[in-house]
């Protein structure tokens, strides 16, 4: 295994995890209107293939993938299909979505009565069932799986990991989903296994989730293929490049993809997708979301059936605290994370969590000059110097901004959480990133 | 659920508790040992060069901020750094317009006219004290020790006399600057620093070891014990390692930048102790290297994440 347990630089934010850590997944059903985007994942939208006034079961695929790079979209409840309009999503782009008004039966679909056997699957019927399944990687990029787990012909991966380290603050589910379906999600690593014979799996937690670790430590027990290894608590941990480094000692840059040093990284939930996917023929149809934040009254991890209403959830969680409408409401963790305009959006596969703030710290802080701390290189996980590549983009230069590797920035905030004059650096550096990335898709 | 559209500023929602005031803050505080002990060491006239001093430096910045209408940055502190700084370096014999005029060079000149804070190139307390040094030779040379004309240690290595009891140094009982002598107290303030992670030793370490090794190198005798630790202890070199070199806007960014800046200060440092016309040189040092900071990061990019090892297939 490799020497290492961490990655150089990053930061230690306060984890605000205990207001969520100890609250056990409950299991969501939603009675409101559901509404189903087509476009939740990495690449081209899905096409509806439903109409209006259709009746849907739960599990029916109502969104067909279409292009290479995208990923079917699956009723998850029972009811009709009231009408198919442009909805506005967490992450505040909008999205063609198919509205089902839920007739609270939950009726599945005959295939997801049966039960698969593993044995008895072809490593090509896998991948045309995670395909089906529309599953895409839960942790918020959205690529799609099956896509990921088809390397091209000759790429050897020696090593899947199924990222564990859930390093953002606040967030709670896949610590939940470690220690309540370990089982689930032994059986999705064995699933992926298969795919790929030559194989190691290392499942990389975070040491602050010592339950999980011993907990998945005591499942694996002597298992040759699978294990678990403790990474150093530091943000950002979980970022792909950070992840792989920290258990394999193998790094590249943002030229290549993990699978160029042949490894594979999949998301815990992403997982246990492929486990239900594989073995009860249950498509993507719900992911655990953790509700939390100082202003909400009851912090939960919630099962939530995709297109569940934000607002639903709010409930769940006994509403605002005091009554007080938050300052800040984050979809994803506060370090990553979106923030929301509005609290009216579908829960989508790639909507880890809720944080709600009391408090807005970026609004409470004034930007001053640069004093050339030189603390946002200290901290930057990729080895650059944010403080001269937000001047390149605020400056507007774009031949320096590339000269100084801004193209290698993995948008991870530590520079503008660390800096002292609260500079906006990682939002500077960031849109000059996708200005440029923009003009070279043309 | 109500209608309301709330706020939207992008990642990350939240930032470390650090600010310019609270680094200033500790600055300010880890200077006061050493400013305590000079006025006890020199009396009531160090103190009243520390309150000029600031006075001056706060008051000039704030005047010039009104007069251009520019937004007042008094409160982070940084005006009143330079201050003390200024007034550490200074002997407490000076006339009382030394450290007025210091102070409106520091900070009119050196900080101000090129745009404030985080914007000068080099740190405007050192460019003062070696303005003062050049201008006003005959007063900044005056050292005073129990009310008697004397020397200061460094003065005397370089005239070839008896060196000075390596207590003493440690203490700061001798002449000097009025809050430059004390190793102690300023140890206790840098630890204060390093302990608040305000600054990292990495550059006052290697500084004062490059200095030591080449006090060893270059002195009288190889490698002479006491000759290279009163090298080390004597002169601004404590103050100068910990609190000047250390300024975060004067020196480099980059972690190997760093190395060489502070390697260059020690040997710069001992070059003009030994070979130039003063007998101290850690403020033309750092002014010196100052300038050369944009270079030195030019040149000492990090390496990208990725790009440092050859991607092995096997470990």
């Amino acid at each position: 295994m490799g020497i290492t347990n961490t990655f150089k630089r990053g930061i230690h934010p306060k984890d605000f995890k205990e207001m969520s850590k100890n609250v056990s997944i409950d299991t969501y059903r939603p009675f409101g209107e559901i509404i189903i985007p087509m476009s939740q994942h990495l690449g081209g939208p899905a096409e509806p293939i439903v109409n209006k006034g259709d009746r849907v079961l739960v599990g029916q695929k109502i969104g067909e993938l279409k292009g290479f790079v995208s990923a079917s979209v699956h009723s998850s409840v029972s009811g009709t299909v009231k009408e198919i309009k442009n909805v506005i999503l967490a992450n505040g782009t909008n999205s063609n979505a198919v509205v089902i008004t839920n007739d609270n039966l939950y009726e599945k679909v005959e295939s997801m009565n049966h039960e698969n056997i593993l044995e008895n699957l072809t490593v090509t019927e896998i991948r045309e069932k995670i395909k089906e399944a529309g599953i895409v990687g839960l942790g918020g990029a959205g690529f799609p799986t099956h896509i990921k787990l088809t390397p091209p012909a000759d790429t050897k991966i020696d090593y899947i990991i199924v990222n564990g380290s859930e390093c953002e603050p606040y967030l709670t589910s896949d610590y939940r989903i470690m220690l309540e379906e370990p089982n689930l999600l032994i059986s999705g690593i064995n699933i992926i296994l298969k795919l790929f014979p030559e194989a190691k799996c290392i499942i990389a937690i975070e040491n602050n989730k010592k339950e999980a670790i011993e907990l998945l430590n005591n499942i694996v027990g002597n298992d040759p293929r699978i294990s678990v290894k403790g990474l150093k608590t530091k943000y950002p941990q979980g970022a792909e490049k950070q992840l792989v480094y920290a258990t394999t000692g193998r790094s590249f840059t943002s030229q290549k993809l993990p699978l160029n040093v042949g490894c594979i990284v999949q998301n815990i939930d992403t997982v246990v997708a492929i486990h239900k996917a594989i073995l009860t023929n249950e498509p993507l149809l719900t992911r655990v979301v953790t509700i939390t934040g100082d202003a909400i009254t009851t912090p939960k991890n919630l099962r939530v059936r995709i297109g569940t209403n934000l607002n639903e959830l709010i409930e769940a969680a006994d509403g605002f605290k005091n009554g007080k409408t938050p300052e800040k409401i984050i979809s994803g963790g506060p370090m990553m994370g979106k923030a929301l305009f509005t609290t009216d959006v579908p829960i989508t596969k790639g909507t880890s969590a809720f944080v709600f703030m009391s408090k807005d710290e970026v609004a409470e802080s004034k930007p001053t000059n640069c004093i050339r701390c030189g603390g946002c290189v200290t901290v930057c996980p990729n080895g650059l110097l944010p403080l001269y590549l937000a001047k390149a983009s605020i400056e507007g230069d774009e031949e320096e901004f590339i000269k100084l590797n801004g193209m290698e920035c993995c948008e991870c905030g530590c520079c503008s959480y660390t800096c002292p004059s609260k500079i906006h650096l990682a939002h500077a550096i960031s849109s000059m990133r996708r200005d440029i990335l923009a003009k070279r898709k043309k | 659920m109500e209608n309301k559209l709330y706020k939207v500023s992008s990642s990350p929602h939240i930032r470390a508790n650090r600010d310019t005031e609270t680094i200033m803050q500790d600055v300010a505080l880890a200077l006061l040992p050493a400013a305590l002990f000079g006025i006890y060491n020199f009396g009531y006239r160090a103190a009243l060069i520390i309150i000029i001093s600031v006075l001056t430096c706060v008051l000039s910045e704030y005047i010039f901020q009104l007069a251009m209408k520019k937004p007042i940055t008094i409160s982070d502190g940084s005006a009143l750094v330079t201050g003390l700084l200024i007034a550490l370096i200074l002997p407490h014999t000076v006339p009382y317009w030394i450290p007025v005029l210091g102070g409106l060079f520091a900070i009119i000149l050196v900080k101000q006219l090129y745009g404030g804070i985080g914007q000068n190139f080099v740190n405007p307390a050192i460019a003062a004290r070696v303005f003062l040094t050049i201008a006003y030779t005959n007063y900044l040379a005056k050292y005073v020790v129990d009310g008697v004309t004397s020397v200061t240690p460094l003065a005397v290595v370089k005239a070839g006399g008896e060196s000075v009891e390596l207590s003493k140094l440690i203490w700061g009982t001798v002449g000097g600057s009025l809050g430059e002598t004390s190793v102690v107290f300023l140890l206790i303030g840098a630890a204060y620093l390093v302990y608040r992670k305000v600054i990292s030793l990495k550059i006052p370490l290697i500084y004062i070891a490059t200095v030591f090794v080449f006090a060893g190198l270059l002195g009288p005798e190889m490698f002479d014990l006491n000759y290279m630790l009163a090298q080390v202890f004597s002169g601004g070199l404590i103050i100068g390692a910990f609190f000047m070199a250390t300024d975060y806007v004067t020196s480099p960014v980059t972690p190997k930048g760093q190395i060489i800046f502070a390697f260059m200060l020690g040997l710069l440092t001992m070059l003009i102790r030994l070979y130039s016309g003063y007998p101290e040189g850690v403020s033309f040092a750092i002014m010196f290297m100052n300038l050369w900071v944009p270079i030195i990061e030019k040149f000492t990019r990090p390496t990208v994440f990725g790009k440092e090892r050859k991607n092995e297939r096997h470990n």
